[in-house]
């Protein structure tokens, strides 16, 4: 299974890969989600939804849901 | 002569817009509407050198020009339309150090439409302490503009950037990134359809309708739009829309690469430490309580006092009036209509303005972004958003900003949901209603040792609104049929020290805003009230004074009371009297007598026009009685006989079958006309109104004949 921002733990970085579904929000790659990015997990809401995530210097708040289709790959 | 020239401010959301507007303006702004939408329109006038003057044009915050709201179009809207007033002669393109990245893709958008644009970038003072160094004047050259640094919040670059405006005819107007790459063969088809036409401005219109499209942009558009030109479809156009983010953010990241330097070794932050605990499971949940119990008790508690001063002044100055002009329709007219209708009004604006100051304080400290990504989860479960939050705190000012408030929620059907249960909040207009009513049946008592039972009883008041709002949400969730793409996007905003000067021209503002557009509508309704109340036709009416004397004739009465019994008589059988009388079968059953009828079907109005109706009705029935007449409204409710059973009319059941009626009814005609055209339709609001009425009226009844 591909990994995806979903599976991040907290202040874990991944460099964004790829969407898995073409209908992606344009909101979100204006906010500088985009391949080759770097993602930050900064951290879970309560209940573990949505999540807090720092992408390329910007702060932002996503639901699982979505973080579920934006595949990353591990940070060296 | 001096000159004038339009500037638009132009920026993200959060990078201190206002806080650079309010320096650039001062108190010198007006806040209107854009013609036809409501869309908050701010303007001000800023001196520049050589007496040339600015008219400053404070935009709506925008992540792009790619526009998915009606906030967003607006932006878009004003850059593309040249003939408008309102076309800048320079933008003035807002960004903040610790975002640059992000905010420098709004920028190459306006660049691109040949715009001159200055390029600020705010919150300068925080560079030291982020270890950030950036090379200005590369960054001028590649970007081919000016760039000036500013902190709008210690008032620091401000005169450079006045400079940098009145400086604008030697901006240079090349674009920065040349769009047409994402599809060359498209784009050279384009221009040889449209040869006068430039590019990037085409490619807005035909984009604008993909992800938005309810706004008139003019001719240009349509005959573009009719020209049959656009044969991409809507799939494809996003995708060139991708495609364009992402050309875009590679200029961006090639351009900071070069000019811009972060030693993150030495940057410190405040925002996780705060954030390990205003977003804790528990902590979180809990100061967030707090922030709602301590709004509470400034609106029931430190508000108090002022009012009760205004309610005062008013009683006093209706008795001066009535002393000091000659007798007659027009002296009786401003006592008994205008002032204490007027009064009805200026009685809330401590508790608004209290409202309004805690709203702004939670917006300007970014704990608001906290709020609504603590309660996210829960509201999904409602069929809401964790934005519905901020609709539904700020219905508790007023439900017409929280319903516009709701434009930023992206999935249509949370935001509808969110739109038809916002009116359930505690809005400011109920506020008057309750005090009035708690003051009445509610006994004084201290419960713990700081909050009274009065204010407990408001709180409570609030949580019903709160859980009326998310039941019904819960409800229509599931019947609504309509799908939901369950999309969410928020920025979570660096935690500030609101800024004074903001906090205040927002309270005031928004208090001057409410009440002169209630205001209005309260002053025509106490003039027709009275009319309605002082005329009347028929005998029994026009010969009052004879059949009470009658009555009384040979008993040992009082003449003063003889007076205020032809007066109640009058009233009974005026116009307004017999309308009463036509509805009171229906109120009855909810303990209601014919004077509250009327006050709630003028509430219907709005809300706030009950306790102005009762001023009214009560001083045109007791205007004869001196001693009365410098008495409070409160104090004549209480002096109130229930027809029927005899009594206070005002009981505990009465009472709170009142309160209940008031916190469930739909009774604001400016609400459901701001509902209609946030969805568009008549249908909705229509809906709303219908089942809020229902609801109210058997919550109403229940109460009533429970607590007898």
């Amino acid at each position: 299974m591909e990994k995806t921002i979903a599976h991040l733990k907290r202040g874990e970085i991944a460099i964004i890969k790829s969407f898995s579904e073409t209908d992606v929000p344009l909101k979100l790659l204006e906010m500088g989600c985009l391949p080759g990015n770097l993602v930050t997990m900064m951290q879970s809401a309560p209940f573990q939804d949505p999540i807090y995530l720092n992408i390329n210097g910007t702060h932002l708040a996503i639901r699982r849901e979505t973080a579920r289709k934006i595949n990353v790959d591990p940070y060296v | 002569m001096s000159r004038s020239i339009n500037v638009a401010l132009i920026g993200n959301p959060n990078t201190g817009k206002t806080s650079l507007f309010n320096r650039l303006t001062g108190l010198n702004q007006k806040v209107g509407n854009y013609p036809g939408i409501t869309v908050e329109k701010k303007e001000g006038l800023c001196k520049l050198d050589r007496g040339l003057k600015a008219h400053i044009l404070d935009l709506p915050g925008t992540y792009s020009l790619n526009t998915s709201s009606l906030d967003e179009s607006v932006v878009v809207e004003t850059l593309l339309n040249k003939n408008s007033k309102d076309f800048p002669d320079v933008a003035v393109v807002i960004s903040d150090i610790e975002n640059l990245k992000r905010n420098l893709l709004l920028f190459t958008q306006i660049k691109d439409l040949e715009i001159p644009a200055i390029l600020v970038i705010n919150m300068a003072d925080r560079m030291q302490r982020k270890a950030i160094t950036l090379d200005i004047e590369l960054m001028e050259k590649e970007l081919n503009t000016r760039v000036v640094l500013v902190s709008a919040r210690k008032n620091q670059g401000i005169n450079a950037l006045k400079e940098a405006i009145s400086q604008y005819k030697t901006l240079k107007t090349e674009p920065c990134v040349n769009s047409s790459v994402i599809d060359p063969e498209y784009f050279s088809r384009l221009s040889k359809v449209y040869p006068n036409q430039q590019l990037y401005k085409l490619w807005l219109v035909i984009t604008q309708d993909v992800n938005f499209g309810k706004v008139d942009r003019g001719r240009d558009y349509e005959k573009l739009k009719s020209s049959n030109f656009s044969v991409k479809s809507e799939e494809d156009l996003k995708k060139l829309q991708h495609k364009e983010t992402v050309v875009r953010y590679q200029f961006i990241n090639g351009l900071l690469k070069k000019v811009l330097h972060v030693d993150t070794v030495h940057a410190k932050d405040l925002r996780s430490k705060l954030d390990r605990i205003l977003l804790h499971k528990v902590w979180g949940y809990l100061i967030f309580f707090f922030v709602l119990l301590l709004i509470f008790q400034a609106i029931y508690d430190w508000s108090e006092y002022p009012m009760d001063w205004i309610d005062q002044a008013f009683a006093s100055l209706s008795q001066i009036t009535a002393e000091s002009l000659p007798d007659g329709p027009f002296t009786s007219l401003i006592a008994e209509g205008i002032i204490p209708g007027l009064g009805g009004i200026v009685i809330f604006i401590p508790q608004i303005a209290f409202l309004f100051l805690f709203i702004a304080l939670l917006e300007e400290s970014g704990y608001m972004s906290r709020v609504v990504f603590l309660m996210d989860h829960i509201m999904k479960k409602f069929g809401l958003s964790g934005k519905s939050v901020v609709p539904l705190i700020s219905g508790t000012a007023c439900a017409i900003p929280a319903v516009m408030a709701t434009r930023n929620i992206e999935d249509w059907k949370e935001r509808l949901i969110t739109i038809l249960v916002v009116p359930f909040t505690t809005c400011s207009a109920r506020l008057p209603v309750y005090l009035i009513i708690i003051a009445l049946v509610i006994p004084d008592q201290d419960i713990w040792w700081f909050f009274d039972l009065k204010a407990l009883t408001l709180m409570l008041l609030y949580l019903l609104g709160f859980a009326a709002a998310i039941v019904s949400a819960w409800v229509l969730n599931k019947i609504l049929p309509i799908k939901r793409k369950s999309f969410f996007v928020m920025e979570m905003p660096a935690y500030k020290l609101p800024m004074f000067k903001n906090v205040l021209i927002t309270v005031i503002e928004k208090t001057k805003s409410f009440v002169l557009g209630a205001g209005k509508i309260i002053m025509a309704i106490s003039i027709v009230l009275w009319i309605l109340a002082s005329y009347g036709v028929g005998d029994k009416f026009n010969n009052a004074e004879s059949i009470v004397k009658e009555q009384y004739a040979g008993q040992d009465v009082e003449d003063k009371i003889i007076e205020q019994k032809i007066a109640s008589h009058k009233l009974e059988h005026s116009f307004i009297g017999y309308i009463g009388k036509a509805i009171e079968p229906a109120v009855r059953p909810l303990g209601y007598d014919w004077k509250i009828g009327i006050a709630i079907v003028s509430s219907f109005a709005a809300r706030e026009v009950f306790v102005g109706t009762l001023a009214t009705i009560y001083s045109v029935e007791n205007i004869k009685d001196e001693d009365k007449m410098n008495e409070t409204i409160k104090n004549r409710m209480r002096a109130e006989v229930n027809p029927i059973l005899g009594g206070p009319l005002f009981t505990f059941a009465s009472g709170i079958s009142l309160i209940l009626f008031y916190a469930f009814a739909m009774q604001c005609m400016s609400t459901l006309a701001i509902v209609k055209r946030e969805t568009n339709s008549w249908k909705w609001p229509a809906i709303q109104f219908t089942a809020m009425t229902i609801i109210a009226y058997f919550a109403a009844l229940g109460a009533f004949q429970i607590l007898k």
